[in-house]
């Protein structure tokens, strides 16, 4: 055995005490749906962890109906200070059951331990805790000096960041005073119900969050339920612009955020080292089942050689394997069906003449495994360089100058964003100017932080989460307040009645 | 040894032409891409977060106790002290004989010959395993005429040094100086002769704490190479801050770089402030994943430190009985 086999070192499952069956969880209580229930399982083993409700479009109603009782009941008579407390409350928690969440994260989701303990989850309290101190200063948010929440939040969101998703979406909707109807993706629940009992050790109000498992028809039920004031996606852009026409024509509140081909860019001048961990970091982290990541590598031609030969030698170290062992870089690919889409690409990739190079390592029999992938000589007309392929795979094309560069990186109907590698920083701050891209990374990639907006350009979505902005698109100014209000007011309860 | 390390007569290949002037260093070193803080500190501490165990903890240890360079630099040294610091760098734990020996003593010019003489048969010179390091050239300031640097680097080869461990002129190279910072590492590595023909090894301290940025650690690491060291240092530990983890993983990679050009491989030395194994396990990690296993070595790697030897041993007692022993149960020097 040589050193850099590293013994195993898995992070034990004890921690977790886990129902072997969880219901919808409405009105404060888990209960029982009629849409039947579905496995989850994990994407490293395919075993099964637990079982889940499909919330159907009644149980859908049902969890409107108490969202909307929440809000007009004892929620948004709090006052911001109070709303704080039990945010601050949910901050503390998660932070307490951290590694409780983390081992739930990579168990359901499959990416590594390391990730879910260092990234996800404390970037979970850390959104709670920025917002959590917006909740007294909404008069500071940008929308008037007395803005007012907006109602029901439905909130649909990805299996690729399932709790830090959750903790985006949530925060600055309760933080604005609104109360929230979320649905998980259906291959990722488990932490969005370990969040329900947190929800329940903090003694929130009922009925203020709810949370319906479930597929697509349990998300389209509740992005077009009459009751939602407010709809926030975060998935593909083929849902995203069904749910933008479902919503079309309604009063509903809508912001998208959706998929990406981020052009990570490398000059001549960048420091190289850096640059080669950026690259990895931006693609491979989270098995590159990240909307923003870096999968367009444009390097410039004068130094290509010398950073795929560095990108190489540092692939060759990344361990791809169990999620939950410690030393894990890359994790399982999180279903079946997302591992044939990559599998497809790939073989596109290879089909148009580009040249596949991944570094030699052993993948475990059960599961969803795909080795870090790297793609040279592709050229901007191959579907590698312009379709989002969602997995550990990267496409690299050169460039000559700094026009090039930037007509190559704004080449893609998408716009989420972008990274810069230069060690001059005139020349960073000129291109970032030129990109169309919500996010602009600097040596560095991949980087989030609660205080900063994030969203995209074109087929990336509209509107923005993180910061004072985030928080902006869940509130109304006073004058659009007392619209929604009235509306709400002569519009039918429909979702009562249930 | 001899394909690991330069001739003296710096007759490798140089990557820039002319003679080593202060211009053509300064646009060679210039040239070499730069270091993001950011970024460097970020995979730094992402390999600290490897864990490292059971079996290949076991292995680690092991491993790290091979590669000290076990030190006392104090004004209060005596020849009793460093006869005690031999008698534990051959005899690192009484109660375990399987236990490796440390790679090196390393001790001032004038207790090389007390070092010499307590090693006996274990010393590298005469055909054991244990090398005796000598640190020279006015250490650790560095701040004397070059002929007493040359004299204190000749006294110490010929009390039996097999290896010198420089400190560069800072001032120097903060100044610009470059060329002066390269003659005198040539100039040192020439008085590592020896009377038989071989040469002792060189290790060229950059004192990185007074460098300050992890650019100049990077161009005096290329510079320290391009003149003929044999080894880079981090640190004479009386600087603080002295070894971190970014600057010995910006070092590994320069030294990573040099190879893939030249084929030669040079050593890397963290010293100072490298107390427990979990930390000098850490640093393995690095050289594993930057340089390669390979430079996991004597030869290409050394820890400059005096406590860490007594934590791995506690550390190494611990994974055998199970428990933790105390200071107690490791001999004090």
């Amino acid at each position: 055995m040589t050193f850099l086999d590293y013994a195993p070192a898995p992070e034990s499952t004890a921690i977790l005490d886990l129902k072997s069956e969880y219901g919808l969880f409405i009105d404060g209580e888990f209960v029982d749906g009629d849409g039947g229930s579905f496995a989850t399982i994990s994407p490293a083993t395919e075993k099964h962890i637990t079982t889940v409700q499909s919330a159907s479009a009644a149980d859908v109603d049902r969890a409107v109906a108490a969202a909307r009782r929440a809000f007009e009941g004892p929620w948004s008579r709090l006052s911001g200070s109070d709303r704080g407390k039990y945010l601050f409350r949910i901050a503390r928690l998660v932070q307490e059951r951290a590694r409780e969440l983390a081992v739930a994260e990579s168990l359901d989701n499959g990416k590594p331990i390391r990730e879910s303990r260092d990234v996800d989850v404390p970037l979970v309290a850390a959104w709670f805790f920025y917002y959590a101190g917006w909740a007294d200063k909404l008069e500071h948010a940008g929308v008037g000096s007395a803005p007012r929440p907006l109602g029901v939040a439905g909130q649909v969101i990805p299996w690729n960041f399932p709790l830090l998703m959750l903790a985006w979406k949530i925060a600055p909707a309760l933080a604005a005073g609104n109360a929230v109807v979320l649905k998980p993706a259906e291959t990722t629940p488990l932490t969005a119900l370990l969040f329900a009992e947190i929800l329940q050790q903090a003694d929130f109000p009922p009925g203020v969050v709810n949370i319906v498992t479930g597929a697509g028809d349990t998300g389209s039920a509740l992005v077009t339920h009459p009751g939602v004031d407010k709809v926030a996606f975060t998935g593909s852009t083929a849902v995203g612009r069904a749910i933008a026409k479902q919503v079309a024509g309604s009063s509903k509140r809508l912001t998208l955020e959706l998929g990406g081909k981020a052009a990570n860019i490398v000059f001549d001048d960048a420091p190289v080292d850096q640059a080669v961990e950026g690259i990895v970091n931006g693609i491979f982290f989270n098995q590159g089942h990240v909307c923003c990541a870096g999968s367009r590598l444009l390097v410039q031609e004068s130094v290509h050689d010398e950073v795929i030969e560095k990108l190489k030698r540092r692939m060759a170290t990344l361990r791809v394997g169990d999620p939950l062992d410690k030393n894990t870089d890359i994790g399982a690919i999180n279903s079946a069906a997302q591992l044939e889409r990559i599998r497809a690409l790939s073989a596109i990739g290879e089909q148009e003449g580009a040249e596949r190079w991944s570094p030699a390592c052993d993948l475990p029999e059960n599961g969803f495994w795909f080795a870090p992938t790297i793609f040279t000589g592709v050229d901007t007309s191959h579907r590698i360089a312009r379709d989002e392929i969602f997995g550990p795979v990267l496409s690299v094309l050169t460039f000559r100058t700094p026009a090039e560069a930037i007509s190559k990186a704004n080449n893609t109907p998408y716009g989420l964003s972008a990274g810069i590698w230069s060690d001059k920083g005139s020349k960073i701050l000129a291109v970032a100017n030129e990109l169309r891209a919500g996010v602009v990374w600097a040596n560095t990639f991949n980087r989030f932080d609660p205080a900063s907006p994030f969203g995209g350009y074109k087929e990336s979505g509209y509107g923005r989460e993180g910061g004072r902005h985030g928080l902006a698109a869940y509130l109304a100014s006073t004058a659009g307040a007392a619209v929604v209000q009235t509306e709400q007011a002569t519009k039918p309860k429909k979702g009562r009645t249930t | 040894m001899t394909d690991t390390s330069h001739s003296p007569d710096g007759a490798l290949a140089r990557p820039f032409d002319g003679p080593a002037t202060d211009a053509a260093l300064r646009r060679f070193l210039d040239g070499l891409p730069g270091v993001d803080a950011v970024g460097l500190e970020q995979r730094a501490a992402t390999i600290g977060t490897r864990s490292i165990k059971s079996s290949s903890k076991a292995a680690a240890l092991d491993a790290v106790l091979s590669l000290i360079d076990l030190t006392t630099l104090e004004g209060a040294d005596t020849r009793g002290r460093v006869r005690s610091l031999v008698s534990k760098a051959i005899t690192p734990d009484p109660s375990d004989p399987s236990v490796p020996r440390v790679a090196a003593v390393c001790v001032y010019n004038d207790m090389v010959h007390h070092a010499v003489e307590a090693l006996g048969a274990h010393h590298a010179g005469s055909g054991g395993d244990i090398a005796v390091a000598a640190v020279a050239t006015a250490f650790p300031s560095g701040r004397a005429s070059l002929a007493v640097k040359l004299q204190d680097t000749a006294d110490a080869v010929a009390a039996g040094a097999d290896e010198i461990d420089m400190v560069i002129d800072r001032g120097a190279f903060l100044s610009g100086r470059f060329g002066q910072v390269y003659d005198e590492i040539v100039a040192i590595k020439n008085a590592c002769r020896r009377s038989d023909g071989g040469h002792a090894h060189l290790k060229v301290i950059l004192e990185t704490g007074e460098l300050s940025t992890y650019d100049n650690v990077r161009k005096a690491s290329w510079l320290a190479i391009l003149a003929g060291g044999d080894f880079i240092k981090t640190s004479t530990g009386k600087v603080a801050p002295a070894a971190t983890l970014p600057v010995t993983l910006l070092m590994l990679e320069v030294v990573r770089d040099w190879h893939l050009g030249t084929g030669q491989r040079i050593g890397v030395k963290p010293a100072g402030g490298i107390r427990t194994s979990k930390d000098a396990i850490k640093y393995l990690v690095a050289v594993a994943e930057t340089a390669g296993e390979e430079w996991i070595a004597p030869t290409l790697f050394r820890f400059g430190a005096s406590s860490l030897l007594d934590d791995v041993l506690m550390q190494k007692q611990k994974l055998t009985s199970g428990h933790y022993s105390g200071p107690d149960y490791v001999t004090v020097v």
